[in-house]
């Protein structure tokens, strides 16, 4: 349908994850100073809220930019199985060098997702609490691939 | 540029069912939405209109014809209704979200005479919506 409009899906998705800001660039009190309660050694964790947006042609035939079955298993099998009840920096590859603060999160979630083959993703969006949120879209996307 | 935002909700019924495939691959593409008696959802619709705001009025358009736009085109054209059988502007499509979004869109466009339509999103559930914005101009 060429009337000049883009059409785009969001969709929520959850995990439940503990993380520890710390970043071994800084002395002991100058992460304290930086992270505040964030840099307590034992970590603490978050209920993570992750909008996935895609776009793409909404088919004549199902009405659909992509069906949400196949959308929830792929964002399932690359995000949540690999984020949820887990401790982000003990058990994923990408924060063993990388502070788990909630802007690389949102950037490892944009990696994993962004060679869904059905849709184009446009951006991801991970809300830490309810009081904050951080967008990507995969400007720098090159750079933190090639880390 | 400032973009004004006004939320509406509705609740309607429907159902996805393509009449060109057979009962068991509307069953395999569709899922449950395919039940033919319908099913329903408490729909929220936010409008964002774009423009400067007037230097007399302060405003980019005046809320109150904002929200008698959407009472008119939206909330008695689909508050309360089965979408499929209901609407005649989501006649031969399937009442997703998305050509929901984008039915809303067609409807809203020209009616919008102060400002500019900028984006239409409409949610479904609170997990799932779709939004709809000139070719473009980008998600705001």
């Amino acid at each position: 349908m060429s009337d000049g409009l883009k059409v785009e899906l969001g969709r929520r998705y959850r995990f439940s994850a503990s993380h520890r800001l710390h970043s071994p660039q800084l002395n002991e009190q100058e992460n304290w100073r930086v992270y505040g309660k964030c840099n307590n050694p034992y970590g603490h964790g978050h209920n993570y809220v992750v909008e996935v947006t895609m776009s793409g042609r909404v088919d004549p035939a199902t009405g659909m930019i992509v069906n949400l079955a196949d959308l929830d298993s792929f964002v399932e099998r690359e995000v949540i199985e690999a984020f949820d009840h887990k401790s982000l920096n003990e058990d994923l590859a990408a924060f063993r060098e990388r502070v788990p603060t909630t802007e690389y999160v949102c950037m490892e979630i944009y990696r994993r997702l962004k060679s869904f083959p059905l849709a184009k993703l446009e951006r991801v969006r991970v809300q830490e609490t309810s009081n904050n949120a951080f967008e990507y879209a995969g400007e720098e996307i090159q750079s933190l691939a090639a880390v | 540029m400032v973009y004004l935002t006004r939320k509406i909700e509705f609740s309607a019924s429907h159902l996805y069912h393509n009449p060109a495939l057979t009962a068991e691959e509307n069953r395999r593409i569709f899922g449950k939405c395919n039940n033919p008696h319908g099913h329903g959802h408490n729909y929220t619709l936010e409008v964002t209109v774009a423009g400067e705001p007037d230097p007399v009025t302060g405003m980019v358009l005046d809320l109150k014809e904002l929200k008698e736009i959407l009472e008119r085109e939206i909330t008695e054209r689909m508050d309360h209704r089965f979408l499929n059988y209901e609407v005649p502007e989501l006649q031969g499509l399937i009442p997703t979200c998305e050509n929901i979004a984008r039915v809303i869109w067609k409807l809203l466009d020209p009616k919008i005479t102060q400002g500019r339509l900028h984006k239409v999103r409409l949610y479904e559930t609170a997990d799932l919506f779709a939004e709809c914005y000139r070719n473009g101009a980008g998600a705001q």
